[in-house]
Protein backbone atom coordinates (compact mmCIF):
# COMPACT_ATOMS: atom_id res chain seq x y z
CA UNK A 1 0.00 0.00 0.00
CA UNK A 2 1.64 3.22 -0.95
CA UNK A 3 0.62 6.73 -0.13
CA UNK A 4 -0.58 7.48 -3.65
CA UNK A 5 -3.35 4.94 -3.29
CA UNK A 6 -4.95 7.23 -0.74
CA UNK A 7 -5.60 9.64 -3.58
CA UNK A 8 -7.70 7.43 -5.84
CA UNK A 9 -6.32 4.78 -8.16
CA UNK A 10 -3.40 6.67 -9.53
CA UNK A 11 -1.02 4.61 -11.62
CA UNK A 12 -2.72 1.32 -10.90
CA UNK A 13 -3.05 0.12 -14.46
CA UNK A 14 0.40 1.42 -15.35
CA UNK A 15 1.99 -0.87 -12.78
CA UNK A 16 0.01 -3.81 -14.16
CA UNK A 17 1.34 -2.89 -17.60
CA UNK A 18 4.92 -2.75 -16.38
CA UNK A 19 4.63 -6.10 -14.68
CA UNK A 20 3.10 -7.75 -17.76
CA UNK A 21 5.82 -6.35 -20.00
CA UNK A 22 8.61 -7.50 -17.70
CA UNK A 23 7.30 -11.06 -17.67
CA UNK A 24 6.68 -11.09 -21.41
CA UNK A 25 10.02 -9.61 -22.42
CA UNK A 26 11.95 -11.89 -20.10
CA UNK A 27 10.40 -14.83 -21.93
CA UNK A 28 10.78 -13.34 -25.39
CA UNK A 29 14.45 -12.51 -24.91
CA UNK A 30 15.11 -16.05 -23.78
CA UNK A 31 12.83 -17.71 -26.31
CA UNK A 32 14.60 -19.99 -28.74
CA UNK A 33 11.50 -21.85 -29.87
CA UNK A 34 12.07 -24.61 -27.33
CA UNK A 35 8.66 -24.01 -25.73
CA UNK A 36 6.86 -24.97 -28.92
CA UNK A 37 9.04 -28.04 -29.41
CA UNK A 38 8.49 -29.12 -25.80
CA UNK A 39 4.73 -28.68 -26.08
CA UNK A 40 4.67 -30.67 -29.29
CA UNK A 41 6.56 -33.59 -27.77
CA UNK A 42 4.50 -33.50 -24.55
CA UNK A 43 1.33 -33.50 -26.59
CA UNK A 44 2.40 -36.60 -28.52
CA UNK A 45 3.48 -38.44 -25.37
CA UNK A 46 0.30 -37.62 -23.51
CA UNK A 47 -1.84 -38.58 -26.48
CA UNK A 48 -0.11 -41.95 -26.68
CA UNK A 49 -0.74 -42.65 -22.98
CA UNK A 50 -4.40 -41.66 -23.10
CA UNK A 51 -4.94 -43.52 -26.37
CA UNK A 52 -4.05 -46.75 -24.56
CA UNK A 53 -7.30 -46.49 -22.58
CA UNK A 54 -9.70 -44.47 -24.68
CA UNK A 55 -10.17 -43.67 -28.28
CA UNK A 56 -9.56 -39.97 -28.76
CA UNK A 57 -9.66 -37.57 -31.62
CA UNK A 58 -6.23 -35.89 -31.74
CA UNK A 59 -8.01 -32.65 -32.68
CA UNK A 60 -10.00 -32.61 -29.46
CA UNK A 61 -6.92 -32.37 -27.29
CA UNK A 62 -5.94 -28.88 -26.18
CA UNK A 63 -2.70 -27.98 -24.48
CA UNK A 64 -2.44 -24.61 -22.87
CA UNK A 65 0.63 -23.04 -21.45
CA UNK A 66 0.58 -20.19 -18.97
CA UNK A 67 3.74 -18.37 -18.05
CA UNK A 68 3.47 -16.13 -15.04
CA UNK A 69 6.54 -14.89 -13.27
CA UNK A 70 8.83 -17.79 -12.53
CA UNK A 71 6.21 -20.45 -13.01
CA UNK A 72 5.02 -22.02 -16.22
CA UNK A 73 1.95 -24.21 -16.04
CA UNK A 74 0.69 -26.66 -18.61
CA UNK A 75 -3.01 -27.37 -18.92
CA UNK A 76 -4.30 -30.39 -20.81
CA UNK A 77 -7.86 -30.53 -21.98
CA UNK A 78 -8.97 -33.84 -23.47
CA UNK A 79 -12.47 -34.34 -24.74
CA UNK A 80 -13.44 -37.92 -23.99
CA UNK A 81 -15.80 -39.66 -26.41
CA UNK A 82 -19.44 -39.82 -25.32
CA UNK A 83 -19.48 -43.63 -25.42
CA UNK A 84 -18.25 -45.57 -22.39
CA UNK A 85 -14.52 -45.99 -22.23
CA UNK A 86 -13.24 -49.56 -22.35
CA UNK B 1 -20.70 -25.86 -40.05
CA UNK B 2 -20.35 -22.09 -40.00
CA UNK B 3 -19.30 -19.99 -42.91
CA UNK B 4 -17.53 -17.07 -41.39
CA UNK B 5 -17.53 -13.50 -42.58
CA UNK B 6 -13.90 -12.43 -42.87
CA UNK B 7 -13.26 -8.80 -41.93
CA UNK B 8 -9.90 -7.08 -42.37
CA UNK B 9 -8.97 -4.15 -40.13
CA UNK B 10 -6.48 -2.03 -42.06
CA UNK B 11 -5.15 1.54 -42.38
CA UNK B 12 -1.80 1.81 -44.12
CA UNK B 13 -0.40 4.05 -41.42
CA UNK B 14 0.86 2.64 -38.15
CA UNK B 15 -0.31 3.62 -34.70
CA UNK B 16 -3.82 4.70 -35.66
CA UNK B 17 -5.62 1.97 -33.71
CA UNK B 18 -5.91 -1.15 -35.88
CA UNK B 19 -5.05 -3.56 -33.09
CA UNK B 20 -7.24 -1.74 -30.55
CA UNK B 21 -10.09 -1.83 -33.08
CA UNK B 22 -9.57 -5.51 -33.90
CA UNK B 23 -9.62 -6.50 -30.23
CA UNK B 24 -12.60 -4.26 -29.44
CA UNK B 25 -14.75 -5.41 -32.37
CA UNK B 26 -13.82 -9.08 -31.99
CA UNK B 27 -14.79 -9.09 -28.31
CA UNK B 28 -17.95 -7.07 -28.95
CA UNK B 29 -19.02 -9.66 -31.56
CA UNK B 30 -18.21 -12.47 -29.13
CA UNK B 31 -20.29 -10.73 -26.45
CA UNK B 32 -23.18 -10.78 -28.90
CA UNK B 33 -22.81 -14.56 -28.94
CA UNK B 34 -20.96 -15.11 -32.20
CA UNK B 35 -18.03 -17.50 -32.57
CA UNK B 36 -15.14 -15.17 -33.27
CA UNK B 37 -11.48 -15.56 -34.19
CA UNK B 38 -9.04 -12.64 -34.32
CA UNK B 39 -5.87 -13.17 -36.38
CA UNK B 40 -2.72 -11.12 -35.97
CA UNK B 41 -0.99 -10.69 -39.35
CA UNK B 42 1.79 -8.49 -38.01
CA UNK B 43 4.49 -11.14 -38.25
CA UNK B 44 7.63 -10.11 -36.40
CA UNK B 45 5.86 -7.39 -34.41
CA UNK B 46 2.86 -9.10 -32.89
CA UNK B 47 0.82 -7.17 -30.36
CA UNK B 48 -2.76 -8.34 -30.57
CA UNK B 49 -1.92 -11.01 -27.95
CA UNK B 50 -0.79 -8.27 -25.57
CA UNK B 51 -3.85 -6.09 -26.15
CA UNK B 52 -6.14 -9.09 -25.60
CA UNK B 53 -4.18 -10.20 -22.53
CA UNK B 54 -3.22 -13.59 -24.00
CA UNK B 55 0.53 -13.06 -24.28
CA UNK B 56 1.44 -15.57 -21.58
CA UNK B 57 -0.51 -18.35 -23.22
CA UNK B 58 0.81 -18.22 -26.77
CA UNK B 59 2.54 -21.42 -27.82
CA UNK B 60 2.12 -21.74 -31.57
CA UNK B 61 1.47 -19.02 -34.10
CA UNK B 62 0.24 -18.28 -37.60
CA UNK B 63 3.62 -19.08 -39.16
CA UNK B 64 3.70 -22.49 -37.43
CA UNK B 65 0.26 -23.19 -38.88
CA UNK B 66 1.12 -21.95 -42.38
CA UNK B 67 4.20 -24.17 -42.37
CA UNK B 68 2.33 -27.19 -41.10
CA UNK B 69 4.25 -27.30 -37.80
CA UNK B 70 1.04 -27.04 -35.77
CA UNK B 71 -2.65 -27.44 -36.48
CA UNK B 72 -4.96 -24.46 -36.31
CA UNK B 73 -6.71 -25.90 -33.27
CA UNK B 74 -3.40 -26.21 -31.47
CA UNK B 75 -2.47 -22.63 -32.25
CA UNK B 76 -5.75 -20.95 -31.31
CA UNK B 77 -5.64 -19.30 -27.90
CA UNK B 78 -9.00 -19.08 -26.15
CA UNK B 79 -9.90 -15.83 -24.44
CA UNK B 80 -9.82 -15.82 -20.63
CA UNK B 81 -13.28 -14.31 -20.30
CA UNK B 82 -15.23 -15.24 -23.40
CA UNK B 83 -15.10 -18.89 -24.39
CA UNK B 84 -16.35 -18.14 -27.92
CA UNK B 85 -13.47 -15.76 -28.65
CA UNK B 86 -10.14 -17.04 -30.00
CA UNK B 87 -6.86 -15.52 -31.05
CA UNK B 88 -4.50 -16.78 -33.73
CA UNK B 89 -1.26 -14.98 -32.84
CA UNK B 90 1.44 -13.81 -35.26
CA UNK B 91 4.97 -15.09 -34.96
CA UNK B 92 7.33 -12.85 -33.03
CA UNK B 93 10.56 -14.42 -34.16
CA UNK B 94 10.20 -14.60 -37.92
CA UNK B 95 9.59 -12.01 -40.62
CA UNK B 96 6.68 -11.27 -42.87
CA UNK B 97 8.12 -13.35 -45.71
CA UNK B 98 7.41 -16.45 -43.64
CA UNK B 99 3.78 -16.21 -44.77
CA UNK B 100 2.82 -17.70 -48.12
CA UNK B 101 -0.26 -16.91 -50.10
CA UNK B 102 -1.36 -20.55 -50.31
CA UNK B 103 -0.69 -21.03 -46.59
CA UNK B 104 -2.81 -18.06 -45.60
CA UNK B 105 -5.60 -19.13 -47.94
CA UNK B 106 -5.68 -22.58 -46.36
CA UNK B 107 -5.80 -21.09 -42.85
CA UNK B 108 -8.67 -18.72 -43.72
CA UNK B 109 -10.61 -21.47 -45.48
CA UNK B 110 -10.34 -23.74 -42.44
CA UNK B 111 -11.28 -20.95 -40.01
CA UNK B 112 -14.36 -20.12 -42.07
CA UNK B 113 -15.63 -23.55 -41.13
CA UNK B 114 -15.30 -23.02 -37.37
CA UNK B 115 -16.32 -19.41 -36.82
CA UNK B 116 -19.01 -16.82 -37.55
CA UNK B 117 -16.52 -13.96 -37.78
CA UNK B 118 -12.81 -13.93 -38.54
CA UNK B 119 -11.21 -10.53 -37.87
CA UNK B 120 -7.81 -9.97 -39.50
CA UNK B 121 -5.55 -7.40 -37.86
CA UNK B 122 -3.39 -6.02 -40.66
CA UNK B 123 0.16 -4.79 -40.13
CA UNK B 124 0.95 -1.19 -41.11
CA UNK B 125 2.36 -0.59 -44.56
CA UNK B 126 1.35 -1.89 -47.95
CA UNK B 127 3.67 -4.85 -48.18
CA UNK B 128 3.16 -8.58 -48.05
CA UNK B 129 1.70 -8.79 -44.54
CA UNK B 130 -0.88 -6.11 -45.28
CA UNK B 131 -1.88 -7.50 -48.67
CA UNK B 132 -2.15 -11.04 -47.26
CA UNK B 133 -4.33 -9.80 -44.38
CA UNK B 134 -6.83 -8.24 -46.81
CA UNK B 135 -6.56 -10.88 -49.54
CA UNK B 136 -9.48 -13.11 -48.47
CA UNK B 137 -11.62 -10.54 -46.68
CA UNK B 138 -15.34 -10.21 -47.34
CA UNK B 139 -15.46 -6.75 -45.76
CA UNK B 140 -12.95 -4.13 -44.68
CA UNK B 141 -12.82 -1.76 -41.74
CA UNK B 142 -10.54 1.16 -42.57
CA UNK B 143 -9.14 2.88 -39.50
CA UNK B 144 -8.17 6.52 -39.76
CA UNK B 145 -7.25 9.32 -37.39
CA UNK B 146 -8.62 12.75 -38.30
CA UNK B 147 -5.19 13.76 -39.51
CA UNK B 148 -3.80 14.32 -43.03
CA UNK B 149 -1.18 11.59 -43.31
CA UNK B 150 -3.51 8.95 -41.91
CA UNK B 151 -6.27 9.90 -44.37
CA UNK B 152 -3.87 9.85 -47.29
CA UNK B 153 -2.61 6.37 -46.36
CA UNK B 154 -6.19 5.13 -46.06
CA UNK B 155 -6.81 6.30 -49.59
CA UNK B 156 -3.87 4.20 -50.75
CA UNK B 157 -5.21 1.19 -48.85
CA UNK B 158 -8.65 1.65 -50.43
CA UNK B 159 -6.92 1.42 -53.81
CA UNK B 160 -5.34 -1.89 -52.78
CA UNK B 161 -8.65 -3.24 -51.43
CA UNK B 162 -10.15 -2.56 -54.86
CA UNK B 163 -7.28 -4.16 -56.75
CA UNK B 164 -5.37 -6.80 -54.84
CA UNK B 165 -8.08 -8.72 -53.03
CA UNK B 166 -9.80 -11.92 -54.09
CA UNK B 167 -13.16 -10.15 -54.26
CA UNK B 168 -11.73 -7.43 -56.56
CA UNK B 169 -10.03 -9.95 -58.81
CA UNK B 170 -13.31 -11.82 -59.16
CA UNK B 171 -14.93 -8.61 -60.39
CA UNK B 172 -16.66 -7.77 -57.10
CA UNK B 173 -16.37 -4.75 -54.90
CA UNK B 174 -15.11 -4.94 -51.33
CA UNK B 175 -17.66 -3.51 -48.86
CA UNK B 176 -15.80 -0.93 -46.76
CA UNK B 177 -16.47 0.78 -43.46
CA UNK B 178 -14.66 3.80 -42.09
CA UNK B 179 -13.71 3.89 -38.42
CA UNK B 180 -12.38 7.22 -37.20
CA UNK B 181 -10.35 6.90 -34.01
CA UNK B 182 -8.72 9.34 -31.58
CA UNK B 183 -11.38 11.92 -32.38
CA UNK B 184 -11.49 15.09 -30.34
CA UNK B 185 -14.91 16.78 -30.62
CA UNK B 186 -13.73 20.07 -29.16
CA UNK B 187 -10.80 20.45 -31.52
CA UNK B 188 -12.93 19.48 -34.52
CA UNK B 189 -15.49 22.12 -33.50
CA UNK B 190 -12.88 24.84 -33.28
CA UNK B 191 -11.51 23.79 -36.64
CA UNK B 192 -8.21 22.52 -35.31
CA UNK B 193 -8.90 18.98 -36.43
CA UNK B 194 -10.50 17.39 -39.47
CA UNK B 195 -14.17 16.71 -38.73
CA UNK B 196 -15.74 13.30 -39.41
CA UNK B 197 -17.62 14.69 -42.42
CA UNK B 198 -14.37 15.94 -43.93
CA UNK B 199 -12.80 12.49 -43.69
CA UNK B 200 -15.91 10.77 -45.05
CA UNK B 201 -16.04 13.27 -47.94
CA UNK B 202 -12.43 12.72 -48.89
CA UNK B 203 -12.45 8.93 -48.67
CA UNK B 204 -16.07 8.33 -49.80
CA UNK B 205 -16.40 5.39 -47.45
CA UNK B 206 -19.47 5.13 -45.17
CA UNK B 207 -18.79 5.73 -41.50
CA UNK B 208 -19.16 2.78 -39.14
CA UNK B 209 -18.03 4.53 -35.97
CA UNK B 210 -16.21 7.42 -34.35
CA UNK B 211 -14.05 6.58 -31.35
CA UNK B 212 -13.15 9.57 -29.19
CA UNK B 213 -9.62 10.15 -27.95
CA UNK B 214 -9.74 8.61 -24.51
CA UNK B 215 -7.52 7.63 -21.64
CA UNK B 216 -9.60 4.46 -21.33
CA UNK B 217 -7.91 2.96 -24.40
CA UNK B 218 -4.47 3.15 -22.80
CA UNK B 219 -5.82 1.90 -19.49
CA UNK B 220 -7.42 -1.12 -21.15
CA UNK B 221 -4.19 -1.96 -22.97
CA UNK B 222 -2.24 -1.68 -19.70
CA UNK B 223 -4.25 -4.51 -18.17
CA UNK B 224 -4.64 -6.53 -21.36
CA UNK B 225 -8.35 -6.22 -21.92
CA UNK B 226 -10.06 -5.15 -25.15
CA UNK B 227 -11.60 -1.76 -24.43
CA UNK B 228 -15.10 -3.19 -24.97
CA UNK B 229 -14.50 -5.61 -22.08
CA UNK B 230 -12.55 -3.42 -19.66
CA UNK B 231 -15.19 -0.74 -19.09
CA UNK B 232 -18.42 -1.13 -21.05
CA UNK B 233 -19.57 2.36 -20.16
CA UNK B 234 -16.47 4.18 -21.29
CA UNK B 235 -16.91 6.35 -24.40
CA UNK B 236 -14.59 4.25 -26.62
CA UNK B 237 -16.33 1.02 -25.55
CA UNK B 238 -19.71 2.52 -26.41
CA UNK B 239 -18.40 3.69 -29.78
CA UNK B 240 -17.05 0.22 -30.59
CA UNK B 241 -20.24 -1.52 -29.43
CA UNK B 242 -22.24 0.78 -31.70
CA UNK B 243 -19.90 0.14 -34.62
CA UNK B 244 -20.26 -3.59 -34.06
CA UNK B 245 -24.03 -3.35 -34.29
CA UNK B 246 -23.63 -1.51 -37.58
CA UNK B 247 -21.25 -4.19 -38.81
CA UNK B 248 -23.99 -6.70 -37.98
CA UNK B 249 -26.31 -4.76 -40.26
CA UNK B 250 -28.27 -2.60 -37.84
CA UNK B 251 -29.15 0.79 -39.18
CA UNK B 252 -28.41 3.17 -36.31
CA UNK B 253 -27.14 6.74 -36.51
CA UNK B 254 -23.47 7.32 -35.71
CA UNK B 255 -22.98 9.11 -32.42
CA UNK B 256 -19.79 10.29 -30.81
CA UNK B 257 -19.82 9.18 -27.18
CA UNK B 258 -18.16 11.75 -24.96
CA UNK B 259 -16.20 11.76 -21.76
CA UNK B 260 -18.22 13.08 -18.88
CA UNK B 261 -16.59 16.35 -17.96
CA UNK B 262 -16.36 17.45 -14.38
CA UNK B 263 -17.61 20.89 -13.43
CA UNK B 264 -14.00 21.89 -13.04
CA UNK B 265 -13.23 20.64 -16.56
CA UNK B 266 -16.20 22.55 -17.95
CA UNK B 267 -15.19 25.78 -16.27
CA UNK B 268 -11.70 25.59 -17.62
CA UNK B 269 -12.62 24.23 -21.04
CA UNK B 270 -10.65 25.94 -23.74
CA UNK B 271 -8.19 27.52 -21.35
CA UNK B 272 -5.71 24.73 -21.40
CA UNK B 273 -3.50 24.01 -24.43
Amino acid sequence: MNILSLFGKRGESASVAKNRLQILLAHERADDGSDAVLISSLREDILAVVAKRVEIDPDSVRLEMDRSGDVTTLGIDIELPAAKAS
Amino acid sequence: MSNATVVVVTSGKGGVGKTTTTAAIASALAKEGYQVCAIDFDVGLRNLDLIMGAERRVVFDLVNVVRGEASIKQALVRDKKLNNLYLLPASQTRDKDALTEEGVEAVITELRGYFDYVICDSPAGIERGATLAMRHADEAIIVSNPEVSSVRDCDRIIGLLDAKTKIAEDGGRMPKHLMITRYDTDRAKTGDMLATDDVVDILSVPLIGVVPESKDVLKASNVGLPVTLSDENSPPAKAYMEATRRLLGENIPVTIPEEKKSLFGKLFKGRAA
